[in-house]
């Protein structure tokens, strides 16, 4: 059967022969409907380039283990996992596209279907389901006529319900592409849309010109991180713990903001994604994003005074966001 | 070699031989599911349990991914391990009541009734088609996806695989399958259409919920068009073969 008869569904094929297979037109395209064969070169080609995708799979080598961080920076790039990305992923690492696909759809976090511009997740876990975090996830369906798990007709908002962010002590939670907006109810979701729409990352373009120093504390027992015992920078440093590979100990951090001063009991290597743990509930101090410069997870602490702080969890990595709220 | 206790009876196996194996050498039968000679034990059904230890340290294990151990006192059918197999068999009643495979497992065992709520899953997650697929045909075209209560059999994307070698080695190892090749009613449904190779499906309407994996069938040549009307694309007067090609 050739292509013609296959019509568009050839188009929208595993291999991601050409460009079309991955560009925004390819459903109105006209040139292309014209033509009835997926072009390879296209100025008006809008999308994700099979070049480009590749460069990202071999950046993460093959190694077992691999996939989620592959299929992680994917989506931090992307957005989405395309379909021809996982066949590609498959072809490139030499591992089964059934145990990619497995990968891809066990995982909450990955999405098969694009997402609209803004990611927006509101809690229902435990703690924010008893400050009436339903009642906020239902104005949010409301307001943007859409379902949980769902994107809006205009592209803007994918919303998902989620349940416990590991911010309790600030809930009821809704987050907006990694920005925290805490104590949400009802009235507020109208301004957390607004706000999303013109931009959040403005309030990060004030804060990020001075250098202050910042009281962290865990976002799930609200205990503080600040060990006055230990000086960085002239300041007391943000304890916690961190564990990577095998290893298990502390590891301090600046509290100037704007520093990226780093002690550690072990030394780590660069681009090691470290996991953090509070010394006090030892619970994982997680975020619920990644980092949008290298896919590695956040990891989300509360700030004295009121406030978000994210940073990324790969050494050497200086992505880090802070929200006032 | 290893010597460990089964059932009163002291004997003498090769390190790394299971439970299940030893207790089938020996003559202790031992229901099993998800076991099947030739592929990996995979401990989803949970039928073979069996009691190891003994006092209160006494626990329930599968016999067919647990190795034997020296000196282990294993018993096949005490009290408990029957009365777990029997709610296993009864919680595999509840989800799939139309296989053949675990009505005649009850009716063995003398299940006389069900207590939970019913449900007709066309799948209990056994795992046997996967790893037929990919330690016998090699194949790995088809996998698990997603996780918790909407995990599902299938290929990537839902699509015609690749890889497939459409050897129907997956049903054929299905102990839910016969559903698939039935009638419109699954409360009706036992033929094992795809065994005596002539399918009832073909003269009724046809079933939607018919999810096997080879396009098109190698027994009855139903085609993905005519198995799932609503998202076939076949056109008229197309043959089974190009039908392969059609993606669905
Ligand atoms: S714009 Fe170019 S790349 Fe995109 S679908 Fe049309 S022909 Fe293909
Ligand atoms: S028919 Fe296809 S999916 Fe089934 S076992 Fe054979 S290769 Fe695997
Ligand atoms: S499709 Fe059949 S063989 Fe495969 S996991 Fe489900 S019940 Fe088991
Ligand atoms: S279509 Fe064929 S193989 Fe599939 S269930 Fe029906 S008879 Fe069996
Ligand atoms: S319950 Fe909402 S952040 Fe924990
Ligand atoms: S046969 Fe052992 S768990 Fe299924
Ligand atoms: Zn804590
Ligand atoms: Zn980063």
């Amino acid at each position: 059967m050739n292509r013609a008869e296959k019509g568009e569904e050839a188009l929208l094929s595993d291999k991601g022969e050409g460009l079309c297979a991955t560009c925004l037109h390819l459903e109105t395209c006209e040139y292309l409907r014209s033509f009835g064969s997926p072009r390879f070169e296209c100025d008006e080609f809008e999308g994700i380039r099979p070049s480009a995708l590749a460069g990202i799979i071999d950046k993460f080598g093959s190694a077992h283990g691999g996939i989620i961080s592959i299929l992680e920076a994917v989506q931090a790039k992307y957005g989405y996992l395309p379909r021809h990305a996982l066949n590609l992923t498959a072809e490139r690492t030499g591992r089964s596209l059934v145990d990619i696909y497995g990968v891809a759809t066990f995982y909450k976090s990955f999405s098969l279907k694009p997402r609209g511009k803004h990611l927006l997740s509101v809690c229902l876990g435990t703690a924010c389901h008893v400050r009436g975090a339903q009642a906020v996830a239902r104005e949010f369906e409301e307001r943007l006529d859409v379902k949980a798990g769902d994107t809006t007709a205009d592209k803007e908002f994918t919303l998902h319900t989620v349940n416990c962010l590991g911010a309790c002590a600030l809930g009821p939670v809704a987050v907006v592409d990694g920005h925290y907006f805490s104590k949400v109810n009802a009235s507020k979701v109208r301004s957390i849309i607004d706000k999303s729409k013109t931009g959040l990352d403005a309030v990060d373009a004030e804060t990020d010109i001075r250098v202050f120093p910042l009281e962290t504390s865990c976002p799930r027992c609200n205990h503080s991180f600040m060990d006055p015992e230990r000086l960085l920078d002239g300041h007391p440093s943000i304890r916690v713990t961190a564990a990577f590979a095998d290893k298990h100990g502390w590891l301090r951090l600046s509290s100037l903001y704007g520093s990226y001063s780093v002690e550690s009991e072990d030394p780590i290597p660069k681009d090691t994604i470290v996991n953090f743990f509070c010394p006090h509930c030892h619970a994982e101090i997680a975020g619920a994003t990644v980092c949008t410069d290298c896919g590695a997870p956040m990891v989300a602490m509360i700030v004295r005074g009121g406030g978000m702080l994210q940073i990324c969890s790969r050494r050497g990595c200086k992505n880090h966001m802070f929200d006032l709220v | 070699m290893i010597t460990l206790n089964i059932n009163g009876l002291s004997v003498s196996v090769e390190k790394g031989t299971t439970l299940l194996e030893v207790s089938r050498f020996y003559g202790f039968p031992i229901p099993t599911l998800c076991h099947m000679e030739g592929l990996s034990p995979y401990g989803a059904c949970r039928l073979c349990v069996v009691e190891i230890g003994e006092g209160p340290r006494a626990k329930l294990v599968t016999s067919c991914t647990y190795p034997a151990e020296e000196g282990l006192k294993v018993r096949t059918s005490s009290a408990r391990v029957v009365r777990a197999r029997k709610v296993i068999l009864e919680l595999l009643l509840a989800s799939c009541p139309q296989s053949k495979v675990i009505q005649d497992l009850a009716s063995a065992h003398n299940i006389r009734r069900q207590r939970f709520r019913q449900e007709h899953e066309d799948c209990i997650m056994c795992g046997l088609c996967v790893r037929m697929c990919e330690e016998q045909m090699m194949a790995k075209a088809i996998g698990f996806r997603g996780r918790g209560e909407t995990r599902t059999i299938g290929t990537p994307f839902d699509i015609r695989s690749e890889v497939c070698r459409l050897c129907g080695g997956c049903i054929y190892v299905c102990p839910a399958c016969q559903l698939r090749c039935t009638y419109t009613d699954p409360d009706k449904a036992i033929c094992g259409g795809c065994a005596n190779l002539s399918p009832p499906c073909l003269e009724k309407e046809p079933f939607e919920d018919m999810m096997c994996y080879m396009e098109p069938c190698v027994a009855c040549e139903i085609t993905a068009a005519s198995k799932k009307p609503e998202t076939g694309r076949e056109k008229e007067g197309k043959g089974a073969g190009d039908a392969i090609e059609d993606i669905l």
